[in-house]
């Protein structure tokens, strides 16, 4: 079976638990082409943790994060779903990232930090594009 | 849209507790998770069984402050175990290494088995 390419833009805003909203999505679209529960369930979890990281790290100015989701065959007939988080907040260095471990951050104050490294070990490919006008997490993972 | 978590106590024993979710774990939720938890170890209870049959995602702040409890437990000498996690849950405790110092279980009786010390 081929599949026609679907996309779907969200925007939410800056609010407690919004992330939740893109992860209905994700689903619906992962569903669609048949991806598995298990691989849908970790999307969703990248998309929020893509998500926290916009809403607690852009201070973008309208206080919103706008998502464009994928679901489309690739080459090589590679199924795949695809999420861009993108706000217009301040952007990072990722090179600047410290990956965490855990006995390090059981001696530290700050438990935190986890977002990224989770995104990275659950998705197939991330490419990350961030400047002064904004950041992109593109994130894909393959039926 | 909120999804306000649940957690219920169950005193099994003198020796153990279950703490059992419902719903998301996010900051607020683990709060919550995390308010219980301390309550048990004042009470000199630190060998600890969170159940999250009901519990879909958690995310990466609802993961610090189970850090932070493990820690707590650690503290006082005690354990930490989980079971009934989803296969994604499991997946980021592993990447995270939280199973190289809390249990991680598919149900509630080993788990309870290995936390009052019948079993290594």
């Amino acid at each position: 079976m081929s599949f026609e390419r679907r996309e779907v833009r969200l925007t939410i805003p800056v609010a407690p638990d919004m992330e939740i909203a893109a992860t209905a999505q994700v689903a619906a679209l992962g569903d669609w082409i048949e991806m598995g529960r298990d691989k849908i369930d970790e999307v969703k979890l990248a998309v929020v943790e893509a998500c926290i990281n916009a809403f607690e790290h852009s201070h973008t100015p309208d206080h919103e994060v706008h998502i464009d989701f994928v679901a489309a065959e690739g080459g090589e007939g590679r199924v795949f779903l695809e999420v861009d988080v993108r706000d217009g907040g301040k952007g990072f260095d990722p090179s600047k990232v410290v990956h965490p471990d855990l006995p390090t951050k059981l001696k530290s104050d700050r438990k935190r930090g986890w977002g990224l490294k989770i995104i990275e070990s659950l998705m197939d490919d991330v490419r990350i594009e961030s400047g002064e006008h904004g950041t992109h997490i593109v994130m894909r993972k393959y039926r | 849209m909120s999804e306000t978590l649940k957690v219920t106590v169950e005193r099994p024993d003198a020796a153990v507790a279950i703490l059992r979710t419902d719903g998301y774990i996010n900051n607020t939720g683990g709060e919550e998770i995390a308010k219980q938890a301390y309550l048990l170890l004042g009470d000199g209870v630190s060998r600890l069984l969170l159940d999250l049959e009901r519990t879909k995602i958690v995310n990466s702040i609802g993961i610090s402050i189970l850090i932070e409890i493990l820690e707590k437990v650690l503290d006082q000498g005690g354990r930490l175990a989980f079971c009934r996690l989803t296969p994604t849950i499991e997946k980021t405790f592993q990447i995270m290494g939280l199973a190289q110092y809390a249990r991680l279980y598919p149900s509630p009786e080993p788990a309870l088995s290995w936390l009052r010390g019948e079993v290594d």
